[in-house]
């Protein structure tokens, strides 16, 4: 009897397993679902419209036949300039917390703050650069759309950087040391060098995460209809633009804020892609 | 001078140029470091500066007002409040669960040849931009939604007692509901990757005891590796809450932008960063402004809450894993 009542329990607890097992499979087929969904969607809908005259031809008025070609242009300006202002910044204080604050409270001060600035969400930092910069200058420009996102490259660069140059162990900068090199020059000669895919991967993700961006840019950068040759003036760019002629009611302005979409969105999971094979470690979070 | 000297002297310049040089090199770096923290600072403050007319005049009624006028220049930010607290409920119903099994089934499941694809796969989620999210939801799920699934919930769901009011309503497809589930879709990669990367950090031993005494696979999981990285796993779904109440673009475009609070789930809402991103470049007059920087200012203390609270517990179970090894 006894014996009975333990296959029972036997069986129960193979069941329960089998159960939570069979739905932690189904989990992962949901969260692929979307995946597929998503690329499937943006494919079939972006890719009939994406051609070459996309590239050169400026933004139309609705109706007419037209391009993004001024908001790629604006896209690329202000995502290398964001990455210009935010990538050194972030190296440096990256650098400041691996090789001299490792362990001091201010340097735990900082990175918790950065990792909240990692999360923070974007738009507060769009508020902020229109507070700060496009009040004080008195209209919208590519500078403050730039400054914006380099605010949100900042803290991944950071974050890698550290991360990065940690790995690189003690015994090669003793070397470096013992050899009479001064500190600023085992650092910049041994372990950047050591380090250095780990922080262009950072750096790269960095350019992944602002390339798509988008509520930023809505207070900072604006948005332009023709081709716009100065930072100093509202610029136009991709997710601006999608998201203007996604929500208008114009057939053709649509599809162009389809193509928009393929066009980013493959950027990024190329950028995505490569960072992975570049460096194949299984921690990336962000 | 002897040939000693000179070369002294030339080591003793080249060694005060290095110091020298390291002396810059310390604090050039130091001021970049210092840098991380003046940004967090100067949000606050450029929040505060920005939101005190609209703070002064409404007062702590500000939390509490569902009034929104623009043209009366009555402002509360009660509605928006909801609407972010609600979406982001959402979304942790459906996204812990589905997070938790995807990070199950990669660390305790899956063969490891497919654990590389699917976490990346799961991973790319995180890559697509949000506003990618918000056209395909506006123009592809919403629809979708309104006409199938919609439908079958309010017609089960809504007979029931209690809950049938969060189902019930016509099917606009946009609405509180659909935003709280693209923002799911959207936080499962956070959360399951942090997941995964705690369960993957319980020491073996641990588990092969647990085995080694017949536990199941569950077994093992619900009383060996819950346990061990229970604060992870809650700084993770915290790390997820914290993108959550902060997406924008993609709540935009499916929430239907509405100033009410509805009973039911299916009605259309506002978040506080949709409100933002709709209305800001928009305002006139300063009460507006300001109205809108203090539900900005609002947003950004939640978050950095929720996110303080994520990386406290995070912070606690690496120290933990520290000390042990």
């Amino acid at each position: 009897m006894q014996a009975l009542t333990d296959m029972g329990l036997y069986r129960r607890r193979r069941f329960v397993n089998f159960l939570i097992l069979a739905i932690s499979l189904l989990t992962t087929l949901f969260g692929l679902f979307w995946l597929i969904w998503l690329l499937w969607t943006l494919l079939s809908q972006g890719l009939p419209y994406l051609d070459l005259s996309i590239f050169y031809q400026a933004t139309p008025p609705p109706g007419n036949h037209g391009g993004l070609g001024n908001a790629i242009l604006g896209s690329i300006v202000l995502t290398v300039v964001g990455v210009l202002i935010g990538a050194p910044a972030g190296v440096l204080a990256g650098t400041y917390l691996s090789e001299f604050a490792r362990k001091s409270k201010t340097a735990s001060v900082i990175r918790f703050v950065n990792d909240i600035l990692l999360s923070a969400p974007s738009i507060i930092l769009g508020v902020f650069v229109y507070e700060v910069v496009v009040l004080r200058m008195g209209h919208f420009s590519g500078w403050a759309g730039s400054l914006a996102l380099a605010l949100i490259a900042l803290p991944i660069v950071v974050r890698t950087t550290e991360d990065m140059m940690r790995l690189v162990p003690n015994s090669v900068r003793e070397a470096a040391a013992a050899l009479g090199a001064p500190q600023w020059k085992v650092t910049v000669a041994i372990v950047f060098c050591a380090a250095r895919s780990g922080i262009l991967t950072g750096i790269l993700l960095a350019v992944a995460r602002i390339s798509g961006e988008t509520a930023p840019l809505l207070f900072t950068a604006l948005n332009n209809q023709f081709w716009s040759h100065s930072v100093n003036e509202p610029i136009a760019n991709l997710p601006v633009v999608i998201f203007q002629f996604a929500m208008s009611p114009y057939d053709d302005w649509q599809h162009l804020a389809w193509a928009g979409a393929v066009l980013i969105t493959l950027t990024i999971l190329l950028i995505n892609i490569l960072v992975r094979v570049f460096l194949r470690t299984p921690k990336s979070r962000y | 001078m002897n040939w000693e000297e000179t070369l002294g002297s030339a080591m003793n310049t080249r060694i005060r140029r290095g110091v020298f040089l390291d002396k810059v090199f310390y604090h050039g770096t130091r001021i970049f470091a210092w840098a991380v923290l003046a940004v967090i600072i100067a949000i606050l403050v450029s929040l505060f500066i920005g939101a005190a007319p609209a703070l002064k005049k409404f007062g702590f009624g500000f939390l509490a007002s569902r009034a929104w006028n623009p043209v009366t220049e009555e402002f509360g930010a009660l509605v928006s409040i909801y609407g972010t607290l609600i979406t982001s409920a959402i979304a942790m119903v459906i996204g812990i669960p589905v997070s938790f099994g995807i990070a199950l089934f990669i660390t305790e499941l899956s063969p490891i040849w497919l654990k590389r694809p699917i976490g990346t796969a799961i991973e790319l989620l995180a890559a697509i931009p949000s506003i990618v999210y918000g056209m395909w939801g506006l123009f592809v799920f919403a629809p979708y939604f309104g006409d199938t699934i919609q439908p079958w919930i309010t017609d089960h769901l809504g007979p029931v007692p209690l809950i049938g009011a969060l189902f019930s309503g016509p099917p606009l497809g946009i609405g509180v509901f659909t935003a709280g589930i693209i923002l799911a879709i959207m936080v499962i990669p956070f959360m399951s990757a942090v997941m995964r990367d705690m369960f993957e950090v319980v020491p073996p031993v641990l588990k092969e005891s647990a085995y080694g005494i017949g536990a199941t696979t569950w077994e093992v999981v619900r009383h060996v590796v819950l346990p061990y990285t229970k604060i992870g796993v809650v700084g993770g779904i915290m790390l997820g809450l914290g993108r959550a109440l902060g997406e924008t673009m993609a709540v935009t475009f499916v929430i239907g932008n509405a100033n009410r609070i509805h009973a039911s789930l299916f009605m259309p809402g506002t978040t506080i960063s949709s409100t933002l991103a709709n209305e800001f470049t928009e305002a006139v007059g300063k009460m507006y402004t300001s109205s809108l920087i203090a539900l900005g200012l609002i947003l950004f203390l939640i978050t950095f809450v929720v996110l303080a609270v994520a990386k406290f517990m995070l912070f606690r179970l690496a120290g933990r894993e520290g000390s042990r090894s």
